[in-house]
């Protein structure tokens, strides 16, 4: 079985309150070195098989169509998954 | 005048959006989000909630919901379609209407009674206004922020389709002060603030919501008498 791992951001022009909100919990936790946060989604589409060039052209239309909307986020990557199949990330 | 209300898993505000297509004189349909028709309705209302869950992005899966099939291609016929909160959101995600709905720029859920300036009374669902009349309606999100690129924003402004602007503070860091627009022809209007829950005394800020309801009435007598 294989995998197709597809990331989505948000636009870097956007606001991410989210991201934003996690920049602000770090120095609490002594984390002090990082400036800024952006936090986006990382969805993992399983199909039978191989992941051949036909797949990953068809998860870039799922990625398009339903998994990022262009108005805010951008489709970062969308590759098939390193290592054996089924392996744990 | 028949108006469907769809029920998605997870609207909140189909009851109260029937109620209010009652109390202008309408009939209220009750539609569902599996439904391949429409019903024969003269009009479509996408209420307020949270369809399945909220789930990847406010409305982005109810948009593909076998009863939008048919709300989006009545949309582009001309049939009058209101989105309110989750509906908006909808809408936006069915590029029905442009932008997006993003989590509040507080991070904070607001639940007031919002001021509003009503920006165009030559909508479908605002006619019985006055452009520039001020209402006040409750207003109740976590993702309401409207977000467009600098170019839609422009044309939006310069077509007259805001339709609704905030007063009094932003609530949601909405670009513009926005809180509604609608599409070039005027029968498709989205906005975050919640017209349904004012539309009758003692019942929430006062009754300037049910004029959405009753200019979607009215607009459906005059053409009836113009045909």
């Amino acid at each position: 079985m294989g995998r197709v791992v597809i990331d989505v951001m948000p636009k870097p022009e956007i606001l991410d309150p989210q991201g934003k909100a996690v920049v602000g919990a770090l120095p609490r936790l002594g984390f002090t070195g990082f400036t800024g946060v952006r936090q986006g989604k990382r969805f993992e589409l399983e199909v039978e098989g191989e992941v051949t060039d036909e797949v990953l052209a068809e998860a870039r239309k799922a990625a398009e169509t339903l998994l990022s909307n262009p108005v805010i986020e951008d489709v970062v990557s969308v590759r098939a998954a390193d290592g054996a199949a089924g392996a744990g990330a | 005048m028949r108006i469907g209300v769809v029920t998605f898993p997870g609207s909140l505000d189909d009851g109260d959006a029937r109620r209010a297509v009652r109390l202008a004189g309408g009939e209220p349909v009750a539609l569902w989000h599996a439904d391949a028709d429409l019903h024969g309705v003269d009009a479509v209302v996408l209420p307020g909630g949270f369809s399945y869950g909220d789930y990847l992005r406010c409305g982005a899966i109810a948009r593909f919901s076998p009863v939008m099939s048919e709300v989006i291609a009545g949309a582009q016929r001309g049939l009058p379609v209101l989105g309110i909160c989750n509906g908006f959101q909808v809408l936006c995600e069915s590029h029905l209407l442009p932008g997006a709905l993003v989590r509040n720029d507080h991070q904070k859920f607001v639940c007031k009674d919002q001021r509003l300036r009503v920006e165009s009374a030559s909508t479908l669902w605002t006619s019985a206004f006055e452009a520039g009349q001020e209402i006040v309606v409750p207003l109740k999100n976590g993702e309401g922020g409207f977000v467009a690129d600098e170019d839609t924003l422009d044309r939006l402004e310069g077509e007259g389709r805001v339709v609704f602007r905030y007063l009094g503070g932003n609530p949601n860091g909405s670009l513009r002060d926005i809180a509604g627009i609608a599409n070039e022809r005027g029968n498709v209007v989205g906005l975050m603030p919640h017209p349904e829950h004012a539309v009758e005394v003692g019942y929430g800020p006062g009754t300037d919501g049910l004029e959405l309801f009753t200019s979607v009435i009215a607009s459906a007598l005059v053409s009836a008498v113009g045909a």
